[in-house]
């Protein structure tokens, strides 16, 4: 089993948070993991990535090659197009439709979800309806996880446990309302 | 033992604190910041009493480590790479010296520049400086290595250079701890010419120095850490640090043949290396930096034999990856997709609320009235000054160069000659820069950009908090031109006349611009 996962977004949106615990599921599950971050100056409102590698087999480059990612998981609609030369030819994205324009020249929002849709085999989810319906806005990166969940390779189950054991210092509420992002995600992707 | 999730920069860490430190000193630095905050916060260093408290540049970070060595206990340094610049005269003057209690200087290179101002690599200053140099190529071998580090300096008696780059340092992996050890006890040197570099003594030591080369050589040829993977191809490839992940992922997504050596100890193991080039006839040098070995390999004549940067097998510049070693090996790769036209840049930016936004829209106000708007600029987030929409900053080279280079604009002519500079960047080289100024009587506005922390590294306490108006009065700026300002929009209009009074006073002023970074601030509402 091998998965290579791209996880983008904008500098601040919580994308290492969604790596951690599919890192945390992986790792319960005995499966190796890699995962490169972005720290630094892009992390001032630029473009942030991560390649997040898990496999059962040993995984040598923190870098995943061009064309060999399964998965771009993206938590604004042109971020996820960006890191396009590393989607494999069967390769998925899963992608928020809420975009961040911190830019002048962002460009306009149906346009870009068109590109996105020939692009590749995709799956847009208004994580920020879903974030508002469990009532909390922070639940937005949880939910875009959730969205992804099929593609993985790692049982909803072992996710679920991952994501108790990420949140377990902030307590009971937290953890409920994160499950119930994760789950309305998932849910929301499979309509 | 117990397995963690570490980032490269962690697995040192904690392999650190695992070797029995007794300090780890640093200066903030991308890719290097998370060794150092992993000790801060690790109940183990807590409980150990290892210090940890940053230091207020590279240099004295390295000598205050060396000064516990000297005290015979086990010390780490850690710096970025251009940060080894700052720190060189300790440096290489501890290779003469050599060292008593275990000393391993860390440094995260920083190769395409993802957060730096160049991409030079620190295996020169090993080589430089003829200490052993250690480059591990995943984060498991990143800890064992690092544990190594110690024992290795111990044995030889001279500092250790472990070198890791932006990828490992910031990558997480699995790794799997050793059993901790006490660290040494308060056991100074009594070698006293060991310590004293005057001629006739640093002579002697150099000697020393010259005569453990062997030893290093033959380690290298032992190291557990350099080892050749068999293979049956007539093309083989040498590749060091982390080169040797991106061939390893290229030979098994495309189950190649290939033999290989792979290096994470220097200097160069002689045997070794000997070996395995009479054996092969191709080469491919796989180095993640400079061509340092590739140069050494070719030799000033060349040798069609070996392959890499230098003749456009490897790209010249930037960090390696999978994709291009696969190139490197003739591998057709299926990599076909291009990034749409649609997808516009997003460069990082100055945050919302950023008190250095507030004082650019300040400066720019002012430098309307005057013909020559240079601003000269230093290393840290207002950098980003430089970019739209501000364009304020005309200059960035190194760490507190914004006032001595305004200090020779100045001598020059221009006028007014202002410099921009944040306040952990003024500690760390700005404050000798400032005295030469003010015993010249040089025509420049200094202003300190005091957002009360080390913000571009993610908010590391900065040197001087409080302390600004009175290092400035002490190093001589007369009182009333030491002017503070709160840079916020209701108070721009007053902020731009304090400016434009300062700009045209014929001497050396400087302003401090203070207000708390907004991210340390968000930070500390949270708890």
């Amino acid at each position: 089993m091998q998965k290579n996962i791209i996880i983008a977004g904008v500098g601040g949106q919580g994308i290492l948070t969604i790596a951690s615990i599919i890192d945390l599921a992986a790792m319960n599950i005995g499966l190796n993991v890699k995962q490169a971050e972005v720290h630094g100056m892009s992390q001032r409102g630029g473009a942030v990535e991560s390649h997040l590698r898990i496999s059962s087999e040993i995984i040598y480059s923190d870098l995943i090659p061009l064309g060999r990612a399964d998965l771009i998981l993206s938590i604004e609609p042109m971020e996820s197009l960006r890191y396009l030369p590393f989607l494999s030819p069967q390769g998925v994205i899963v992608t928020s439709t809420e975009p961040y324009e911190n830019i002048n020249n962002y460009p306009d929002v149906n346009g870009l979800l068109n590109v996105i849709s020939q692009s590749a085999s995709s799956s847009l989810i208004d994580a920020k309806s879903i974030a508002k319906e469990v009532g909390s806005p922070k639940t937005f990166n949880i939910a875009m996880l959730g969205a992804a969940s099929p593609y993985l390779g790692i049982d909803t189950a072992e996710l679920e446990k991952a994501i108790e054991m990420f949140f377990a210092k902030k307590g009971e509420a937290i953890i409920t309302m994160n499950l119930k992002a994760f789950r309305l995600g998932k849910e929301y992707a499979s309509k | 033992m117990e397995k963690q999730l570490l980032l490269g920069a962690e697995a040192i860490a904690q392999a650190a604190l695992d070797a029995g430190i007794s300090g780890v000193y640093a200066y903030p630095g991308t890719p290097s910041t998370e060794i150092t905050e992993y000790i801060q916060q690790s109940k183990q260093g807590k409980k150990t009493l290892v210090r940890s408290t940053w230091s207020t540049n590279e240099k004295t970070a390295y000598e205050a480590a060396l000064g516990m060595s000297f005290a015979g206990k086990r010390c780490m340094v850690c710096m970025k790479h251009v940060g080894l610049n700052v720190a060189a005269d300790a440096f290489m003057n501890s290779s003469i010296t050599g060292v008593h209690g275990g000393l391993v200087l860390v440094v995260a290179d920083d190769p395409s520049m993802h957060s730096s101002q160049n991409e030079q690599d620190s295996r020169v200053y090993g080589k430089f400086a003829m200490i052993p140099v250690l480059e591990p190529s995943n984060q498991q071998e990143t800890y064992d290595i690092t544990r190594y580090a110690f024992d290795l300096s111990e044995k030889l008696e001279l500092p250790v250079l472990l070198r890791i780059p932006t990828r490992l340092s910031h990558s997480r992996a699995v790794v799997i701890r050793q059993e901790p050890r006490e660290q040494n006890k308060l056991q100074p040197s009594t070698d006293k010419w060991k310590w004293i570099l005057l001629p006739a003594s640093a002579r002697k030591n150099y000697q020393k120095l010259l005569e453990k080369q062997q030893e290093m050589t033959t380690l290298s040829d032992s190291s557990e850490f350099n080892n050749i993977v068999e293979g049956q191809g007539t093309k083989a490839v040498i590749a060091f640090g982390i080169g040797y992940n991106y061939v390893m992922e290229v030979v098994s997504a495309y189950n190649l043949d290939i033999p290989l050596l792979k290096i994470s100890q220097y200097p160069l193991p002689e045997k070794l290396i000997k070996e395995f080039c009479d054996k092969y006839s191709n080469i491919l040098i796989v180095e993640e930096g400079y061509p340092v070995y590739e140069e050494l390999l070719k030799g000033y004549f060349g040798n069609d034999k070996f392959c890499a940067r230098l003749d456009g097998a490897l790209p010249r510049t930037g960090e390696l990856s999978p994709n291009v070693l696969a190139k490197a090996l003739n591998i057709e790769t299926d990599d076909k997709r291009v990034v749409p036209e649609v997808v516009v840049g997003r460069p990082p930016m100055l945050c919302q609320g950023c008190s250095h936004r507030d004082l650019f829209d300040a400066i720019n106000l002012v430098m309307k009235d005057y013909s020559q708007k240079q601003i000269f600029g230093d290393i840290g987030c207002y950098t980003l000054g430089a970019l739209p929409p501000y364009n304020t900053i005309s200059t960035c080279v190194d760490m507190g160069a914004s006032i001595t280079m305004a200090k020779g604009a100045a001598d020059a002519g221009i006028r007014p000659a202002v410099c921009v500079i944040g306040d952990s960047t003024f500690t760390h080289s700005g404050m000798t820069g400032l005295l030469d100024a003010v015993n010249d009587h040089s025509p420049i506005t200094i202003i300190i950009s005091d957002n009360e922390t080390t913000g571009m590294t993610g908010g590391q306490d900065s040197a001087g908090t409080g302390k600004y108006f009175n290092i400035c009065k002490g190093l001589g700026v007369e009182e009333e031109h030491i002017r503070l300002m709160i840079p916020l929009k209701k108070n721009l209009e007053e902020n731009a006349a304090l400016l434009k009074e300062e700009f045209d006073y014929n001497g050396v002023s400087v302003i401090i611009s203070q207000r708390e970074c907004v991210q340390t601030l968000g930070k500390k509402r949270k708890i």
